[in-house]
């Protein structure tokens, strides 16, 4: 790891000062992606900010209509909430499925939905609830917030400080993980809210995660997995790595999407 | 049976220090004033060193040297030595300098070493070395290695071939096949794997300007091996003034039996800057300059008669050693591999045919049954596709052809003499275990899940109890293989141990204990066992080819003969009887016929104390050493049964059900057998389903160069595995035992591969490259649907 | 350099560090504490979890000073004149052999069972998808955290 200047913030102002300060400084909430980066030498920040300390990040509340999630919620945090589980228990099921144990103890809703990696799990949440991200400075409305590979609408000097997400009246997430880094390979959240149904697909896209419009009209006709059978599933713009080719990334997109309606059932 | 002694499940003495962080790994030592090594590695596969300029780094914070390969020329520093040359004709081996001088072979390859005052200011450093390359093409595959034209690694290999090796009667098999009812092919690629030791190799090297002694501390299976090898053939150091020691390790798995160079470096070093130097490898480096394993290409076909009897067996085997030769690779693919052919079965001719080739890949060596887990899956697939297309049943086929109980000792066709064997039994213990009788039941009720669910058998003999010195001799090794073993009574009776074998997590420490408290007759708590260490322990070969038990116990147990045959003669003294009455039982010296009887106790102390010894015919002290060296290798056997259910629309293999029963020998202690064989299986489970070292065939950069792409068996890949044991004693060494360390994955990548195909089979499918990751799985479903 | 202060194992501690300097870092060369290991570099395979106010972390993924003022448990303060019930179902389970994963899976095996008193053999699976055997095949150390929990009360 390259060596940095290291900031312990109290406040969101502050935070965003030493960021704007700093030659080119990055935000440290869990540190679940940032510090492997950075221990393999694949970043150089001249400043880390560690945001951990900042005041009013951490709250998880919940209510008929939404869920506020924090962004210094913890995984581990929202996997076990009484009140995710009641509201939305399709995002505590996919908080419980990140990573291992320990990621979910440190790792964060805020530093997933801003890096945006594309084979993180958050992201397809965000996008199939209709979330809205919540920042220092703004709303941000999902289909606004993600805008390619590891590239968000945040703007320098914007901190993500939580996301709300609507309630469903049914939502699940099927996830395929890659048999190695247990990243998504496929991950698909289906969503009904208000009649309308949103499909999110992670870790196959190569600009991150995106929606499949064709999935969602078939499933707002008939919501059931038989409604995906006509849907065909385009390799084009799909990952292909070691462990999955396009192809089967696409066809994976299609299996994930049916066992997500079949379990909203 | 004592509760402590031979057959008991005692509890392991090294656990308290693991459990409770006090375990003493190589790097977790330091000294005084100690440096760190980085080393510079070639971020190429294959490339000229034009140049290196190392002022920019030599001017970064914290550095105390940059030495390359010239500094070592300049030293007459030599390279890293082969230790093994198959017999039968000529074998290419290109030098293997500890720092690339002139040219690089593979990606991580060696080519300055960074000495600074932190890892950290180590590695920054390196990155400011300048090295000009100039990139040549790579040859990687072991397709292209031999066409003409492809690059060519070394001057003195044309072809980038090593050698050309053989064993068994072709003209007898080839009138076997000619006359055979029935002749069945299977081309198959055995898959390549990086060991991964969960312990990252590391070494600290020491200099003593004070007396001239070097140290090693070092994460090796054979600490007396690298003192040999890299004291006299690479820096020219006398033993008495080299220490090497093995601390605690963890985990080998073949990777830490080879000397690599980076042990040459820091030992030289430590010297040249005046300081202790440690380097602790990173994981990414664990994978670019382990040794790695396995990789062969093969074509196998069997010959059977009309009763579906095995007539003859004819195998040709591409085999890669990677860019050079490490400690004891050619070995791996010839005689750890070729005799293993013959398999539990009586098939009367066999020729085996191997070409070794270099590519622009890391080194291989031995890796966790090393050869014979090739020659298995070879096999046993090979026995699997031949029961398909003869339509005789796959456990009813291997029946047919097993070697009878009753015709042991057994000379198979391909050199080896298997010692003892009883193959239908485990099989059938195994059987009844699996309840194989519930399996088409078991698939009946997955296919109504949409599931395909299918079994497989793997019926095995491994070679173990390396090895008889004088056959290791004839067949290309360049020493001995026999272990050592120092017995030391102490004066009140305790007993400490030096053994030359050495434990990475086998739990020597309990089982060698268990031995010398059953033999000797004293308590487990008083006897140490001390490994590891070249001075302290006489010397060692070290432990690798499951031999720590059959060869080194066996050597513990001769020194403990000569402790008893020294005790009698001062009992007899003592008790004033004549040597030949004095009998030896449970710790007690007594006088036949009479009730006087001296404990090992009052033995020892009298043999520290003595007063009146007849001092021509009786030394002091009780400390007794041997050297064994086995008659002949050990072949344990077993049976696995594994199940599997594979889900068609996403291609996943779920192990479902894992059953083995295995026949090691004489077992010490079961519970640590046990252990042994469930860490063997899953090693094996690894290459059939998760693991896969890939390199970019056309670069040859290493592709899956972390475990984010390396996939290592996690908990949740595996069932509850079934064990049973029986024990068919080893005839020829004092304990019986054969050995149980690499049985479990010998077995089990056939048993797993075997139980994917049969699953597959009911849609065409007659074969699967390893590993059956998800989407080769779902590919292969897809198109035999479509044909 | 910036300096550091924690409690280890019960005792306060400080140094100063690099910025860079990792949790496991420390608490090796610093603290001398070498218990955690360190086996990969890419966040994988557990052997230096430690618990930090409670919860089990990869402190290779943690800097020291992100641990200002936090609580941490290693493996080396787990016994307390006799081994904890988990070192001790380890030990009688025979959930290890070559010890170097060892460390990282006691803590590990800890944190879940205060979450879960009495896990089911597959809850114990998944949960250790953060920690890599390379010797065991993983099964005694599934039988051993099923032994502990129930000696730990679940």
């Amino acid at each position: 790891m390259y060596d940095f200047n290291y900031h312990r913030p109290r406040d969101l102002a502050d935070a965003v000062r030493l960021r704007s300060a700093a030659e080119d400084g990055v935000f440290l909430a869990g540190g679940m992606t940032l510090i492997p980066t950075l221990r393999l030498r694949l970043a150089s920040p001249s400043d880390v900010i560690d945001i951990s300390g900042v005041d009013g990040l951490s709250d998880l509340e919940a209510s008929a209509e939404s869920v506020r999630v924090g962004a210094l919620v913890r995984h581990a945090t929202v996997a076990v909430s009484a009140d995710v589980k009641k509201r939305i228990p399709a995002l505590a099921a996919l908080a419980d499925g990140i990573s291992d144990a320990q990621v979910r103890n440190r790792g964060t809703l805020g530093g997933s939905i801003a890096n945006n990696d594309p084979a993180a799990d958050y992201p397809a949440a965000i996008l199939a609830l209709g979330a809205t991200v919540m920042t220092n400075k703004r709303e941000i409305a999902a289909d606004d917030y993600f805008t390619g590979l590891f590239d968000t609408a945040l703007e320098a000097d914007e901190i993500v400080t939580a996301a709300r997400f609507p309630v469903a009246e049914a939502a699940a997430y099927a996830k395929f993980p890659n048999p190695a880094s247990r990243y998504a390979l496929v991950g698909v959240f289906v969503a009904r809210i208000g009649g309308a149904v949103r499909v999110a697909v992670t870790g196959a896209g190569d600009q991150g995660v995106f929606r499949a419009p064709e999935m969602e009209k078939a499933l707002a006709g008939n919501f059931a997995p038989d409604a995906l059978n006509s849907v065909t599933v385009a390799a084009d713009g799909l990952n292909s790595d070691l462990h999955a080719g396009a192809e089967y990334r696409a066809h994976l997109i299609g299996v994930m999407a049916k066992r997500a309606v079949a379990a909203c059932a | 049976m004592s509760e402590t002694g031979i057959g008991a499940s005692v509890r392991r003495t090294e656990d308290n220090r693991f459990l409770q962080g006090r375990g003493n790994f190589t790097d977790d030592i330091n000294r005084p004033g100690q440096a760190y090594a980085y080393f510079v590695r070639s971020p190429h596969a294959h490339a000229r060193i034009r140049g290196i300029d190392a002022a920019a780094a030599q001017a970064c914070k914290g550095v105390v040297a940059i030495l390359t390969g010239q500094d070592l020329e300049a030293d007459g520093v030599g390279g890293v030595p082969c230790g093994f040359a198959p017999d039968g004709g000529p074998i290419k081996e290109p030098p293997y300098p500890a720092l690339a001088k002139d040219r690089v072979r593979f990606v991580g390859d060696r080519v300055a070493a960074v000495i600074a005052e932190t890892r950290e200011a180590a590695k920054d450093a390196a990155e400011a070395m300048s090295i000009d390359y100039e990139a040549l093409g790579a040859v990687v595959t072991l397709a292209d290695a031999p066409k003409e034209g492809a690059p060519q690694l070394h001057d003195d290999a044309p072809g980038n071939l090593c050698f050309e090796w053989e064993i068994g009667d072709k003209d007898a098999t080839e009138q076997a096949f000619a006359a055979a009812h029935k002749v069945v092919a299977l081309d198959l690629v055995n898959s390549r794997l990086i060991p991964n030791a969960i312990e990252p190799r590391a070494a600290l090297g020491e200099f003593d300007p004070g007396t001239g002694n070097y140290t090693l501390h070092t994460t090796s299976q054979n600490p007396h091996v690298v003192r040999l090898l890299m004291g006299a053939f690479v820096l020219q150091i006398p033993e008495h003034k080299l220490r090497v020691v093995s601390p605690d390790v963890g985990g080998g798995f073949g990777s830490k039996i080879p000397h690599y160079a980076e042990e040459v470096v820091v030992t030289w070093a430590a010297k040249k800057v005046g300081r202790p130097v440690k380097w602790a490898a990173e994981r990414s480096e664990s994978f670019l300059a382990d040794t790695h394993g396995r990789d062969h290409v093969s074509r196998a076909e069997l010959a059977l008669d009309a009763n579906g009897i095995f007539l003859a067996l004819r195998v040709k085997t591409t085999a890669n050693l990677g860019a050079y030769l490490s400690t004891f690779a050619p070995l791996i693919p010839t005689y750890l591999y070729g005799t293993l052919l013959g398999g539990a079965y009586r098939t009367p001719a066999i020729h085996c045919q191997v070409r070794a080739v270099f590519t622009n890949t890391a080194p291989l060596d031995a890796l966790r049954g090393a050869g014979r887990p090739e020659a298995t899956y070879l096999l046993e697939r090979l026995v699997d596709v031949a029961a398909a297309e003869t339509g005789i049943d796959r456990v009813e086929l291997r029946r047919r052809n097993f070697i009878p109980s009753d015709a042991f000792p057994y000379q198979t066709p391909v050199a080896l003499q298997y010692d003892s064997g009883n193959y239908a039994s485990t099989l059938d213990k195994a059987l009844a275990l699996a309840d194989a009788a519930g399996a088409e039941a078991r698939k009946a009720s997955a296919e109504k899940a949409g599931k395909l669910r299918g079994v497989g058998y793997s019926t095995y003999v491994e070679c173990c109890s390396l090895a008889p010195s004088n056959i290791a001799g004839a067949i290309g090794a360049r020493a001995g293989l026999y272990e050592a073993a120092e017995v030391r009574v102490h004066p009140t009776g305790s007993v400490t141990v030096f053994t030359g074998s050495h434990s990475h997590g086998q739990g020597h420490e309990t089982t060698f204990a268990q031995v010398v408290a059953e033999r000797l007759g004293v308590a487990f708590e008083n006897v140490e066992v001390v490994h590891g260490d070249t001075d302290r322990v006489p010397f060692g070969m070290g432990t690798y080819g499951s031999r720590s038990l059959a060869v080194g116990g066996s050597a513990v147990a001769k020194a403990i003969d000569k402790i008893i045959d020294k005790g009698k003669n001062i009992a007899a003294h003592t008790l004033e009887a004549a040597e030949a009455d004095i009998a030896f039982a449970d710790g007690t010296f007594s006088v036949a016929g009479t009730d006087k009887e001296l404990t090992i106790g009052e033995i020892a102390l009298s043999a520290y104390v003595p007063h009146n010894y007849p001092l021509e015919t009786l030394e002091p002290g009780l400390d007794e050493s041997a050297f064994y060296d086995p008659v002949n290798f050990t072949f344990p056997f077993g049976c696995h049964i594994c199940e599997v259910e594979i889900d068609p629309e996403t291609g996943t293999v779920d192990i479902v059900g894992y059953t083995a029963v295995d026949d090691v020998g004489r077992i010490v202690n079961p519970m640590i057998v046990e252990g042994q064989v469930q860490g063997g299986i899953v090693h094996g489970v690894g290459q059939a389903l998760y693991e896969n070292c890939v390199y970019d065939p056309s670069t040859g950069q290493l592709i899956t160069g972390s475990f984010n792409d390396y996939c290592l068996p996690r908990a949740q890949n595996l069932p509850a595995i079934q064990t049973g044991t029986q024990e068919t004693l080893c005839p020829h060494n004092p304990l019986g035992a054969k050995g149980c360390g690499e049985a479990g994955t010998i077995a089990s990548t056939a048993a797993v591969m075997n139980a994917v195909v049969d699953a597959l089979a009911p849609l065409g499918i007659r074969h699967i490259e390893m590993p059956a990751t998800p989407e080769k799985v779902w590919r292969a479903i897809r198109d035999a649907r479509a044909a | 350099m910036p300096a550091v202060s924690m409690t280890v194992n019960g005792k306060t501690v400080s140094g100063d560090v690099e910025a860079r300097t990792l949790l496991v870092q420390f608490l090796r060369e610093n603290l001398r504490m070498t218990g955690t290991r360190v086996g990969c570099d890419t966040a994988q395979c557990g052997a230096c979890c430690v618990l930090i106010d409670g919860d089990s972390v990869k402190s290779c993924s943690v800097l020291a000073l992100q641990a200002e003022g936090a609580e941490i448990t290693t493996i080396e303060g787990l016994a307390d004149g006799e081994l904890h019930p988990m070192q001790d179902a380890f030990r009688e389970h025979h959930a290890l052999q070559c010890g170097f994963c060892t460390p990282g899976m006691v803590i590990s095996a800890i944190d879940l069972v205060t979450r879960n008193p009495d896990p089911s053999e597959d809850q114990i699976r998944e949960w250790l998808e953060g920690n890599l055997c390379r010797c065991t095949g993983y099964h005694n150390i599934v039988k051993a955290i099923q032994a502990a929990a129930q000696a730990m009360g679940g």
